[in-house]
């Protein structure tokens, strides 16, 4: 399926939202919320350049389940870390080796489920993590109401983190040029929500 | 019938003019050259700054142009070019001679008056350009495209130092930086139209050395030439955020400079073309603010 102009415009759109966010959004925060948030809005940025250069026919690369599962990887990571103390180093363990499954998983030849079974489990964790961590925290007072916009990001990263992670893995929950028709609106209504939501923080 | 009016013979000539000076590439040096001039983050001199982009533009076009009147033979062997003013014969030879040398020399003869020093490097990216890369070495080694690359870096050396009223070694970082963004580009470039290039005999590096060295020589250039740009912003002191910045920047760059190496294709080369330019442009922007 061939990129629009409208396809483009809101990818760069996304672009400069996440370089916004990587430029200005995380300044004063800890080095490793600061290190994970660069990870995961440049994983943004990079990716809807790519989207834009090359158009959607490098989400058939190999290298997309790797890049989708960054972003919200690091991003819960930088939320744990800033938001639930007794859970930093258990949390940077399981990105860290979830990462590594990922990887192995993609680029060994492993037969059988196991790459799809990683695949599910690691970002179920990671969405789960950004859909309901900044929830409580904006639902209990710890953080302002804006900051549930951060899960309602959470939400729309986990649908588009699927849709594109089974489409790669062979199991597409929607047809292809579906997932392609609505992906780079999703990509910005995401990056917006991660935008507002950490800027009301 | 040829029509009268002067206005409309202006539009008519600026619109044949004007893909003589490859106004992507004249525009990307231009930025390198003003980001160099921005880099001290002094106050800028306006006036010294619309100097340096008139003075820059018009001897980076007249260096364009005289390559293009010198090389119209390969454009017209080339399929990519052979549409070119010059090679369709929509412009004359000695016409775009006459631009040429009318650009260089109000450029160079501009930068001289703003600053020797400032007019010198000019002058140098000039003379490498033309008469190094172009005319001397451009038909017969690969490795010509060394002497484009430091010609290519003279804009940004000219700009910093012009600021700077001298050559620092963050000038020099950054002219490096462009000397191995350059492979970047365009062996990618030459790989893409390998066939234009062997019709035409120049030759390039892929045909020299094989796609597999070339691709290897362009992550490497691209790892070079990124961390120039780091250190160079480090030292020129770019606030934390559009450090950051740089880095995921470079880490595309370099992703799709591995990509090229592991995972070869035809797209994922042209990628690399393109994003090495919204690359470039986009550093210049980070260390020029």
């Amino acid at each position: 399926m061939k990129i629009t102009v409208l396809d483009r415009l809101l990818l760069l759109i996304t672009g400069l939202l996440a370089a916004y966010q990587v430029v200005a959004g995380i300044n004063g925060l800890e080095k490793v919320p600061i290190i994970a948030y660069t990870i995961a809005f440049g994983a943004l940025l990079v990716a809807g350049l790519l989207l834009i250069i090359l158009g959607f026919e490098i989400l058939d690369s190999p290298f997309v389940v790797v890049i989708s599962t960054i972003m919200p990887l690091s991003l819960s990571l930088g939320l744990v870390w800033e938001h639930v103390a007794s859970w930093r180093i258990p949390y940077l363990v399981f990105a860290l080796l979830g990462f590594t499954a990922i990887l192995l998983t993609r680029f060994l030849p492993i037969p059988s489920r196991l790459p799809t079974i990683v695949l599910a489990l690691i970002h179920s964790v990671a969405g789960l993590v950004i859909f309901v961590l900044p929830s409580i925290l904006a639902a209990n007072g710890g953080a302002s109401p804006g900051f549930a916009l951060v899960g309602l990001g959470g939400a729309l990263i986990g649908l588009g983190g699927l849709l594109l992670a089974f489409l790669k893995a062979g199991r597409p929950l929607l047809s292809r040029v579906t997932i392609l028709r609505i992906l780079p609106a999703l990509l910005l209504l995401m990056t917006l929500a991660f935008v507002i939501g950490f800027s009301v923080t | 019938m040829p029509s009268k009016n002067p206005l409309s013979l202006i539009k008519t000539k600026f619109k044949l003019y004007w893909p003589l000076i490859k106004s992507l590439q004249t525009g990307l040096l231009l930025t390198t050259g003003l980001a160099g001039f921005l880099s001290t983050h002094h106050a800028p001199s306006i006036p010294i700054l619309l100097q340096v982009t008139g003075s820059l533009f018009l001897s980076i076009s007249g260096s364009t142009i005289l390559n293009m009147w010198y090389d119209r033979d390969i454009d017209t062997v080339m399929n990519r070019t052979h549409n070119r003013p010059l090679a369709s014969g929509k412009v004359s030879q000695k016409e775009a001679l006459g631009l040429g040398l009318a650009f260089s020399i109000i450029g160079v003869g501009w930068a001289m008056s703003v600053n020797l020093l400032y007019g010198l490097i000019v002058l140098a990216g000039l003379f490498f350009d033309v008469v190094v890369y172009t005319i001397c070495l451009k038909r017969r080694t690969c490795w010509s495209i060394v002497w484009g690359g430091i010609s290519g870096g003279m804009p940004i050396l000219a700009g910093r130092a012009v600021a700077l009223g001298g050559i620092d070694l963050i000038g020099l970082l950054l002219a490096l930086a462009i000397l191995f963004w350059i492979p970047t580009h365009m062996m990618t470039f030459s790989m893409r139209y390998s066939e234009d290039y062997r019709a035409a005999r120049v030759p390039t590096f892929p045909a020299a050395y094989g796609l597999e060295a070339t691709r290897a020589i362009i992550a490497l250039s691209a790892i070079i030439a990124a961390a120039c740009i780091g250190v160079a912003g480090v030292m020129i002191g770019v606030q934390a955020g559009f450090l950051r910045l740089m880095v995921v920047l470079s880490a595309g760059l370099l992703l799709l400079s591995l990509a090229t190496v592991f995972r070869p294709s035809e797209r994922i080369n042209f990628g690399l073309f393109k994003y090495a330019s919204v690359y470039m442009l986009a550093s210049m922007v980070l260390l020029a603010l």
